[in-house]
């Protein structure tokens, strides 16, 4: 059976009647056809109340008939699936789509939360300024109920599980649009042989050629508008996007676009995207983004059954659904005789033609010979109804609105509502073009002067038909001219039938009654009282109007409402609407998915995990992860039915008792060449580089220009003009960068190039007693004594292999070997290295045992030097030679860096049986709960299983003074303390004769 | 999303470099200069509202610094060249 | 009828169809002198005023509003209260205006909305771990509230947290400051306007300073030129954050500082799921969710300097990807509005609030990321400053000053670049 019953018997050039799809609303199992959106199903349907307000739960119907939707916001879709606030006048309806209505409690038909409705008196704008003026325990506790009324739809619940894709696009004119003026525009630049991307929100092309019936060049508009689709479609250099809003204007000519791929099919294919987020850079834009119809505030205006009259009109000729049995239509202008004959013709009753204008049109004559009831000088001051209208409050008005005589009920069950259009001017206010006031349309226009792009059509304020088309072309010529390309003559417009245009003077709403509530921002609930209270308390500046009353802020983001809320506002403070202003118009045109634009493999693109040669091997033998710089580095590797730090132990000691190998492939690697380099070397670190010499290394600190330390590692002199410099991992970017930036800017006349070779090398570092001997065994053509291959010196040669450079030099303070080798040999090396190490009770090691054996041997990381220490604060303050300039060093006399106070770097050693907390700060007590003064902070720490005990290093306040005080290391958020005393840095081998031996 | 022209490389999206800071000049010698030169070279800016020359530096590309003449209200480029020219040494001539 | 609001002040009007509300701050024509003169009717300004008025007696003063009050940062922020540093000179000033910010809807008699409802820092790597439990434990021995935040109390108090160890930022564990929050931005604007305004203080809208008057012989300010004519006045506070650089220069002073851009966004309004302000540090953002239910999203700044007050679409993007990696659920909601707000990055990440070098010149600037929550701390410094032409003791280190001797005070240890901060 066909519960179709507000559907025509025939018409409706958008569905497809052939093609019955069935839909659940709420509890409620519907039919529509293909081509319907979900709005107009629903109103096929007889389908009246849709939602309830934001603020004050009143019912509410389909307003609109596109994006501009205040009211018809459902949940589509169910499970992981699910998404609010969807505009049903924007979804296309697919079989078994499922529809919930939301924001209400507990039903739609029956919302306890409108009794804010029937209190509204005590809830004006501003209600909550006003309102709990308490201490914030007490607001938290009211927020927590407040919040409970928040918000529209329920929150998603679920990760979702469809993907998106991101495609990028260049091209020559971007048109954002394809309504008559934008299809123009397009067929002109495309025939002249540009790259366009036509984009426009809907799925099919045609804008205003598909909501009323018109006439070009003798065929129907939407016959018309298919064709040009067609041939648009067949030029190589046309791209032709539907269902894609422009959604935002960027700099230089960059614009996103969101394509919604699969939201308006039932079963999508697996692979298809759901959303696509373009975004294109073009070299020219046409904005003809049409208009937007506006309403008129009348008393109860928000009722169920007040729609927009171009979407009264839509719906009948698009979708074959009258929108109500018993008409009353209230505009301003001329379009609404047709659409009154079109809706009669269509079997709707229409009662009567409100039109408030003071003055008889032709049109308006012209309909009354044609029989229509048409109430010149009249409007509509207030609706009758609760779930849906039931009557039309009418009274004959002045000429400044004001009614004059007596209020006559016209019993209907719908009131068109047209006050005129706003130019759909977003993206020319988004590409900051200005906007000029047009009185005789009482509309904001883009202001062409100036203007980075064109608009056309009625976004350019042309409303008839043929001023669009011929505005389209001429905007197609000029953009692809400027652009370049031959351009043929502009085709003359083609002859249209169409509506007779009149004006739409002024007239935002009527005066009501002082109880009476007329809606500017439907979604909002904002009433012309709101602002008349706005204006009374002096938040008159536009901006002030729209925080304090909200006005424009829901999800329609005031496309109705804004541009009568501000001419209210301007009345009251009796100055012309363009002195009063416009908010700022932002991204995005409709808001879409946040997915769309970030993507499933924004993961991995925005922060890429880099891995070592051997990352797949760490992987297999229970590497416990941790980020450095991006790169996945093990911090131990697990086993079953050990605890971490027993790992680590073992990993540690390993080290001081035979030999441990880890993966240092991370550090950074810089090889550096050229004459210059051992004088550029010289300026960059705090000590002299220019006198090393060839196979060697040394130990090198930079500091940043303002004298804290930078960073730290050995550079090795491979020869005379040839050095290769390591890097911390975490600054190996940054210093490689600054390293540029002092040979191209600064030192310009320095012949010397950096290359950042971090990628191409795998390296190892074998260290502990053993590991001469292991590496004499790998590299058999080697000499690895200590007079060949002292610390500091390096080696090139054959190493398991594979050529290799093998630099000694150490960080855990014992004997050492860094290996490098080709980053393609990496994992070969590193095998033939774990083969090589069961002779010698190897033992793999991480981050967290590298730590350990740091922090055993006092060198600081930047743990310690955390960009705010100096070398002085480090004790290491020696190192700076004298005899030159580097950069940073004259920062160093500056006051504050020479001031007593300062942090200073000491070890800790924790008492017996007691570990140092994790963050720890220093104090003189231990007691957690009492505010004490810091006398500085562990900076790192570790279990020492060298020495049996928890040591730390630690900037302590004038720290190299300490030596020997007992501190307590607190951590009050974790309740742990701990006793420690201050003592030097390094707490095994100070001497450093085992790493030299 | 900027469009920047590198000198090298041509209009590339802002993505691919990264923003150094005004391009200020380094004192010469830097002992002789006084504290308060110092620290005007190190932390005052002139900070306009309006055309900027700044350093740029190419990172996913060509590892160029240069100079960008960029508007801080419009984003509108005037320029983009190399900070210095090195001079050419006889034997490179 | 009394100004005072309260719910039985609303009902009252109620009753005469509000039509008896009177404006919650005069549009008084500016007069050719004043005893001290704010420029910047921004949060800080309008505080600024108010407490010189109500703690020092001064009420011959006049705020200078280039558009209309809260229209710079007040209006572009994401609203976050916090006290939560590292470092004394920042953790103390900002715990003074937090305990500000405690009393403030009573104070002003205006509900600001200050809701106390936690601030969560989430830890991602072993190193974030001990920088952060480090700075809670240094705010604890401040005096100031902190607290640690187990993988499973995360689980409880924001269940839509992705704590899977596959994520790509695995989450260990947080911090958390039980009394940080958020605020209504427009409120904290209107609330100070209203109280000073009451106090006598004249709040000048649509009045651009064009240029500052001073002394020939001393030196010393005298007054402004504004697009209203001229002001005069010996005592003058800048307090114009994200425009700093431009007043200053009006009297010959050049700043620390550069102005860069920071964008935030909130989506469609959804029914209440985020219970708390939570940022994290691996993939910078921030997130909460209003009272009207959107989710509010910030990031990191632009990069480059800007005063363009429009964002471009890369960093909305890495907010967006990071934010849905670590709340997948929030994927399917929609971005709704976007904007951007201009920021005055200091060269070291901290604020300035002090005296100039020139005489009767003081100003409150270099906010970086921090200045909604600074609002009544700032303008209760800067007041104090004004009034009694020294810093207060919360100040003191806050002061221009230090950008000579070389005492950063760098919370990130990031150095002098104020992008970095």
């Amino acid at each position: 059976m066909n519960r179709q019953v507000w559907r025509t018997e025939a018409g409706g050039s958008g569905i497809d009647r052939g093609e019955p799809r069935s839909f659940t609303f709420n509890q409620w199992r519907l039919e529509g056809y293909a081509g319907d959106t979900v709005a107009s199903a629903l109103m096929a349907n007889g389908v009246r109340l849709v939602g309830r307000s934001f603020k004050y739960h009143r019912p509410r119907g389909v307003f609109g008939i596109g994006a501009e939707e205040p009211n018809a916001l459902l949940q589509i879709g169910t499970g992981a699936r699910r998404e609010p606030n969807t505009r049903a006048t924007v979804q296309e309806l697919y079989q078994d789509l499922l529809a919930q209505t939301q924001n209400h409690w507990p039903s739609l038909q029956f919302d306890l939360g409108s009794l804010v409705n029937a209190a509204g008196a005590l809830f004006p704008a501003g209600f909550y300024y006003k309102t709990f003026v308490t201490n914030p325990k007490r607001w938290l506790w009211y927020e927590k109920h407040i919040r409970r009324m928040a918000g529209l739809g329920p929150p998603p619940s679920e990760p979702d599980p469809d993907h998106y894709a991101h495609s990028n696009a260049h091209c020559d004119l971007l048109i954002a649009g394809a309504g008559p003026a934008g299809l123009a525009a397009a067929l002109v630049a495309g025939n002249a042989g540009a790259r366009v991307i036509l984009a426009d929100e809907n799925p099919a092309l045609g804008g205003q050629l598909l909501l009323a019936p018109q006439q070009v060049d003798g065929q129907p508009g939407q016959e018309w508008a298919a064709a040009a689709h067609a041939r648009l479609a067949a030029m190589p250099n046309v791209r032709v996007l539907t269902r894609t809003t422009v959604s935002g204007v960027y700099e230089h000519g960059h614009f996103a676009l969101v394509e919604r791929c699969t939201d308006h099919l039932a079963e999508p294919a697996p692979h298809l995207p759901r959303q696509r987020f373009w975004t294109v850079r073009a070299r020219d834009a046409v904005f003809a983004t049409g208009a937007i119809e506006r309403p008129i505030a009348f008393a109860n205006n928000d009722r169920p059954g007040v729609l927009l009259l171009s979407a009264v009109r839509g719906y009948l000729e698009r979708y074959g659904v009258l929108a109500g049995r018993t008409a009353v239509l209230f505009a301003n202008n001329d379009s609404v005789y047709n659409t009154a004959r079109e809706l009669a013709a269509a079997g709707m009753r229409i009662e009567a033609v409100v039109d408030p204008r003071p003055f008889v049109s032709e049109a308006a004559a012209q309909a009354k010979a044609d029989r229509l009831h048409v109430l010149s000088g009249h409007a509509v001051v207030g609706a009758r109804g609760w779930r849906s209208v039931r009557a039309a409050e009418v009274a004959p008005i002045d000429a400044n609105g004001k009614v004059k005589g007596v209020t006559s009920v016209l019993a209907c069950d719908l009131i068109g509502v047209s006050g005129g259009w706003n130019p759909a001017v977003h993206l020319h206010a988004q590409s900051r073009g200005s906007l000029a006031f047009r009185v005789d349309l009482a509309a904001f226009v883009p202001q062409s002067a100036g203007a980075p792009y064109q608009s056309a059509g009625a976004a350019a304020g042309v409303y008839d038909l043929a001023g669009c088309l011929q505005q389209g072309y001429a905007a197609g010529a000029v953009a692809t001219r400027a652009l370049g390309f031959e351009q043929a003559d502009e085709p003359l417009a083609p002859p249209v039938i169409s509506d007779p245009v009149g004006n739409a003077p002024a007239f935002w709403g009527v005066q009501a009654s002082r109880g009476a509530r007329c809606f500017l921002d439907l979604q909002n609930d904002v009433t012309t009282k709101d602002v008349s209270l706005a204006h009374r308390e002096n938040y008159v500046s536009v901006e002030h109007l729209k925080r304090y009353t909200t006005l424009g802020m829901g999800t329609d983001q005031g496309k109705t409402s804004n541009v009568a809320g501000l001419a209210l506002m301007a009345s009251k403070r009796r100055q012309p609407l363009p002195t009063v202003g416009t908010t700022t118009f932002r991204p995005p045109y409709t808001p879409f998915t946040f997915n769309a634009m970030a993507g499933g493999r924004w993961r991995e693109v925005g922060h890429p995990v880099r891995r070592t040669a051997v990352h797949d091997w760490h992987a297999a033998n229970g590497a416990v992860w941790t980020d450095a710089a991006g790169w996945a580095r093990p911090m131990y590797y697990e086993t079953e039915g050990q605890a971490p730090q027993q790992r680590i132990d073992e990993e540690v000691l390993a080290v001081r008792q035979t030999v441990g190998v880890v993966d240092v492939s991370t550090l950074g690697k810089l090889d550096i060449q050229g004459p210059d380099a051992p004088e550029f070397l010289d300026r960059v670190y705090v000590n002299r580089f220019s006198n090393l010499k060839v196979g060697r290394g040394r130990y090198g600190v930079m500091l940043r220009e303002d004298g804290r330390v930078f960073d730290d590692g050995v550079t090795m002199r491979l020869g005379p003009d040839h050095f290769h410099m390591t890097t911390t991992t975490n600054h190996a970017g940054a210093v490689f960068q600054f390293l540029e930036y002092l040979l191209q800017v600064v030192w310009p006349e320095l012949r010397v190039f950096v290359t950042p070779v971090t990628e191409q090398w795998f390296a190892a570092a074998l260290s502990g007693p053993n590991a001469r001997a292991m590496l004499a065994d790998l590299a058999p053509e080697v000499d690895v004594s200590n007079e060949a291959l002292p610390m500091m010196g390096m080696a090139e040669g054959i190493v398991g292999g594979v050529p290799a450079r093998i630099f000694r030099l150490s960080f855990s303070g014992e004997i050492a070997y860094e290996i490098n080798v080709d980053a393609d040999y990496g994992l070969s090396l590193w095998n033939v290295i774990l083969a090589a190490g069961v002779a010698h009770d190897l033992k793999v090691y991480g981050t967290e045992a590298m730590g350990t054996l740091r922090i055993e041997k006092g060198h600081f990381t930047h743990a310690e030097a955390d960009g705010r220490v100096t070398l002085g604060d480090l004790g290491l303050d020696t190192m700076i030679s004298p005899a030159k300039d580097c950069i940073g060093k004259r920062s160093l006399s500056l006051p504050d860096l020479v001031a007593p106070g300062r942090k200073q770097m000491v070890g800790l050693i924790a008492e017996e049986g007691s570990h140092i907390p994790v963050g720890a700060q220093l104090g003189l007590n231990d007691d957690l709960e009492t505010p004490q003064e810091s006398q500085g902070h562990v900076t790192s720490h570790a279990y020492s299983a060298t020495l049996g005990r928890h040591i730390a290093l630690a900037l302590v306040r004038d720290g190299l003074a300490r030596h020997g005080e007992r501190l307590y290391a607190v951590s009050p958020v974790m309740g742990e303390r701990a006793a420690v005393e201050v003592v030097a840095p390094c707490f095994y081998d100070p001497e450093g004769g085992r790493q030299r031996g | 999303m900027l469009l920047i022209s590198c000198p090298w490389c041509g209009p590339r999206d802002e993505t691919e470099f990264v923003y150094g800071e005004a391009a200020v000049e380094r004192p010469a010698d830097p002992a002789s200069t006084t504290d308060a030169e110092w620290t005007d070279y190190l932390y005052f800016r002139d900070n306009p509202k309006g055309e900027h020359k700044e350093l740029w530096f190419h990172r996913s590309g060509c590892h160029r610094w240069f100079v960008l003449e960029r508007n801080t209200v419009t984003h509108a480029i005037a320029g983009a060249y190399p900070p210095k020219a090195r001079p050419v040494t006889e034997d490179e001539a | 009828m009394s100004r005072r609001y309260s719910i039985w002040a609303l009902a009252r009007n109620a009753l005469r169809h509000h039509e008896g509300w009177q404006k919650a701050w005069r549009s008084p024509e500016p007069k050719p002198a004043y005893d001290a003169l704010i420029i910047g009717g921004g949060g800080h300004g309008l505080a600024t005023a108010y407490y010189l008025a109500k703690l020092h007696g001064l009420h011959n003063i006049a705020v200078l509003e280039r558009g209309w009050i809260g229209g710079g940062n007040t209006g572009r922020n994401t609203t976050i209260v916090r006290s939560n540093y590292l470092l004394d000179e920042n953790a103390l000033f900002y715990e003074h205006s937090l305990k500000l910010w405690e009393g403030l809807s009573e104070d002003l008699n205006y509900n600001v909305m200050f809701s106390q409802r936690k601030v969560i820092n989430t830890c991602h790597t072993p190193a974030e771990r001990e920088a952060t439990v480090r700075r809670y434990n240094s705010m604890r021995l401040l005096g100031i509230d902190a607290e640690f935040l187990s993988r499973e109390d995360l689980a409880r108090i924001e269940p839509a947290m992705n704590l899977s160890p596959d994520s790509r930022f695995p989450i260990l564990c947080a911090l958390a400051q039980p009394r940080g929050g958020s605020a209504r931005h427009d409120a904290v604007a209107w609330g100070y306007a209203r109280a000073a305004d009451a106090l006598g203080v004249d709040i000048i809208q649509n009045c651009e300073v064009t240029g500052i008057d001073r002394d020939q012989a001393t030196g010393a300010v005298i007054g402004v030129q504004t697009t209203r004519g001229q002001i005069e006045a010996r005592k003058i506070g800048i307090a114009v954050a994200g425009h700093s650089s431009q007043v200053a220069a009006m009297a010959g002073v050049r700043l620390p500082i550069e102005s860069h851009l920071l964008q935030a966004f909130v989506s469609e309004p959804v029914k209440p799921f985020l219970n708390t302000v939570v940022s994290t540090g691996a993939a910078h953002f921030y997130i909460s969710q209003t009272n009207k239910g959107e989710v509010l999203l910030g990031g990191e700044l632009d990069g480059y300097n800007s005063f363009s007050q429009r964002g471009t679409l890369p960093k909305v993007q890495d907010v967006v990807a990071n934010a849905t990696e670590m709340f997948p659920c929030i994927g399917r909601l929609r971005f709704m509005r976007q904007w951007a707000g201009v920021m005055d990055m200091t060269m070291d990440g901290s604020p300035i609030i002090g005296k100039l070098p020139v005489q009767g010149l003081y100003m409150s600037g270099g906010w970086c990321y921090g200045g909604f929550k600074a609002t009544p701390g700032s303008g209760w410094c800067l007041a104090w400053t004004i009034a009694k032409d020294e810093p207060h003791k919360l100040n003191a280190g806050l002061s221009l000053e230090r950008f000579r001797t070389g005492h950063m005070i760098d919370e990130k240890g990031a150095g002098p670049f104020p992008k970095a901060h």
